[in-house]
């Protein structure tokens, strides 16, 4: 897409967002008119119980779902109005995805995982390596690139999974649990890497967790819960979360 | 993303292989089949294509194909030669007798009688392995056809001289000669017209076939209709008679039908082997399809993912089961010393066998497709 993004303070702006899934008496409300303002430079924690409407939250703001009702708009544009095949390039070209399962392809190596975003934006394949091997060197596995996934830790798989959603550049990060499936210390060595790497003044980072341990990774904490956003909470540095 | 698609299918190599071996089975099944059945077609035409030398064949009106004999009388042949456009016209016989051999066992032989003058119909030179034609012309001599001496005296090297027994009479054979296998798979015995009618038990009317050659500038199917209407017999052209013969074999005999099932059969089994391990493949991806969905990737790119990955295993389970078929075929026909057996793998038979295992393979993209177009991106955060 080479549609120039509006500079606005916001990156992702949440106006009344519904969200239903099934219709009659199976109708659920997972998002109940949520409006929300994510600035870029922050690394933002979603947190709350599970079922309370994060992961359906983030699925909005990254074009994955569409909203019942409400507008999204998304540095500057509103997803709410664009077309399937625009918002895939768009998501295509300025979201990153970090996975709880790391959802990396078994069959290729580090280096050739975390190209993937790049072929997908026309990239020759010796250029995407190229540039995937020097992200992968700066989140540390620059000696594990031809290493295969069932190859590598789970903090290493998530280190290539964090290097594929940053090889393009992109201006939003999102990433689901990224600490779930992860020992303490390789939960805090992620974030930290997030913190580190991903986090840039044109950048927003989103993190969906309920890891109480890596709470004070975040700039602002949203709490969720039963589909409602029920604080929001901006931390300076050295300040400890207080959950509501 | 045709690599990322390559990789994708080429990383798990047991299922790779699975759905490669599934369409290769197919591919084998419904090669090999329809080949022995184009063989067995074929092989019903053998004589028609061994006896050479006129453009048309005339024949009793009510012959249906070249094995049903149906004996005219001997003036017949100078009424074809009166119709205007024929060069010349020669008597053929063609039948089936008894012959005894050396060790006082029975034999059903055919044999074709021809013109004693002019020998048209006889082997040509390359097809003549030992002797010479021109030796038909000797005392009761006969040429035997190479499956035909090799069944009656197995393991045994030619001899010239060799001698059996027909009708009480003795025939000798002079020289072999190859000849294209028949479907009633008898050995072949050529002779002399004049000879022919000998061997067997005297009938009134002998006269199997007429063998014309047409005038320079003359259309044999043009003949065909001339001599039709002026003799009341039936003409047909030597690519006429081919097909009449097939079409008789193929309507008369359940030999289609037989090896069609076996063929739909190959199909079937071969949509559910490379179907069902297909589109396993595509739901255990499924999550990774998801994936690069939400990375960017449009449903009309992985569409393409998947039939090149469809088009991958087709191409390689097509040569491979389609090269097993011929390979099996090259080994019958070359290693198989007594009765050949009927196997002809034509080009149709490649293009039917591709198109069918292009449709498996299509289908089973199909299958998998359906899956991954309705998958919702947000699956990957499930």
């Amino acid at each position: 897409m080479t549609a120039t993004l509006t500079a606005t303070e916001s990156a992702i702006r949440l106006k009344g967002v519904t969200k239903a899934f099934g219709t009659g008496e199976s109708k659920t409300l997972a998002l109940d008119d949520v409006t929300l303002d994510l600035p870029y430079g922050e690394l933002v924690l979603l947190v709350g119980q599970s079922g309370c409407g994060k992961t359906t939250l983030i699925s909005i703001a990254a074009g994955l779902l569409d909203p019942t009702a409400g507008e999204v708009e998304v540095l500057g544009k509103n997803l709410t109005r664009m077309s399937g095949t625009r918002k895939v390039n768009f998501r295509g070209e300025f979201i990153g995805f970090v996975f709880q399962q790391y959802n990396l392809l078994p069959a290729m190596n580090a280096v050739e995982n975390a190209c993937v975003p790049l072929l997908i934006a026309g990239w020759s394949r010796a250029r995407a390596l190229e540039k995937a091997a020097e992200v992968l060197t700066k989140v540390g596995l620059g000696n594990r690139m031809k290493s295969l996934p069932d190859q590598l830790s789970g903090g290493q798989q998530q280190r290539v999974a964090i290097a594929r959603a940053l090889v393009h550049d992109p201006k939003i990060l999102v990433c689901d649990e990224p600490t779930a499936a992860l020992d303490a210390a390789s939960g805090r060595t992620v974030m930290e890497l997030i913190k580190a790497v991903a986090c840039q003044p044109d950048r927003a980072v989103i993190v969906v967790t309920h890891d109480s341990r890596v709470y004070d990774f975040g700039d602002r904490i949203v709490e969720m819960a039963d589909g409602r956003v029920e604080k929001v909470s901006v931390l300076t540095p050295g300040e400890t979360f207080q959950p509501a | 993303m045709n690599w990322v698609a390559l990789r994708m299918l080429l990383g798990d190599r047991t299922k790779f292989l699975g759905i490669v071996f599934g369409v290769a089975f197919a591919s084998l099944l419904m090669g090999q089949q329809m080949a022995i059945f184009c063989g067995l077609m074929r092989n019903t035409t053998s004589q028609v294509r061994d006896i050479a030398g006129g453009d048309i064949w005339v024949m009793d009106k009510n012959v249906q194909f070249v094995d049903d004999i149906k004996p005219m009388s001997e003036g017949k042949l100078q009424l074809v030669r009166g119709v205007e456009g024929v060069e010349w016209a020669v008597r053929l016989y063609k039948g089936v007798g008894r012959a005894k051999l050396e060790g006082g066992n029975f034999q059903q032989m055919i044999l074709i009688g021809l013109d004693d003058a002019s020998l048209v119909g006889a082997p040509s030179p390359e097809r003549m392995l030992v002797g010479d034609v021109a030796d038909l012309r000797r005392p009761d001599a006969v040429i035997i056809d190479e499956f035909g001496w090799r069944y009656l005296f197995p393991n045994e090297p030619f001899a010239p001289g060799k001698t059996l027994e027909m009708n009480d009479k003795r025939a000798v054979i002079v020289g072999m000669c190859y000849c294209n296998p028949t479907f009633q798979t008898f050995p072949i015995l050529y002779s002399t017209y004049s000879q022919a009618i000998k061997f067997l038990p005297q009938e009134r009317r002998v006269l199997s076939f007429i063998l014309a050659k047409a005038k320079p500038g003359t259309d044999p199917e043009a003949l065909c209709v001339a001599v039709e209407a002026q003799t009341r017999l039936q003409a047909k052209t030597n690519d006429q008679f081919f097909w009449s013969t097939i079409d008789y074999y193929a309507k008369r005999t359940g030999i289609p039908i037989n090896f069609g099932i076996t063929v739909m059969l190959g199909f079937v089994v071969g949509c559910a082997i490379a179907g069902q391990t297909f589109y396993l493949f595509t739901i255990e991806n499924l999550k990774q399809f998801g994936c690069l969905k939400a990375m960017g990737v449009s449903n009309f790119r992985l569409v393409r993912m998947i039939l090149l990955q469809a088009a991958v295993v087709g191409f390689l389970g097509y040569g491979i089961g389609i090269g097993g078929a011929a390979g099996f075929g090259y080994a019958m026909t070359h290693f198989v010393k007594s009765t050949p057996p009927a196997f002809y793998m034509p080009w149709q038979v490649l293009a039917l066998s591709g198109g069918a295992v292009a449709l498996i393979v299509t289908l089973a993209a199909l299958l998998s497709m359906r899956r991954v177009l309705f998958l919702e991106a947000g699956v990957v955060f499930r």
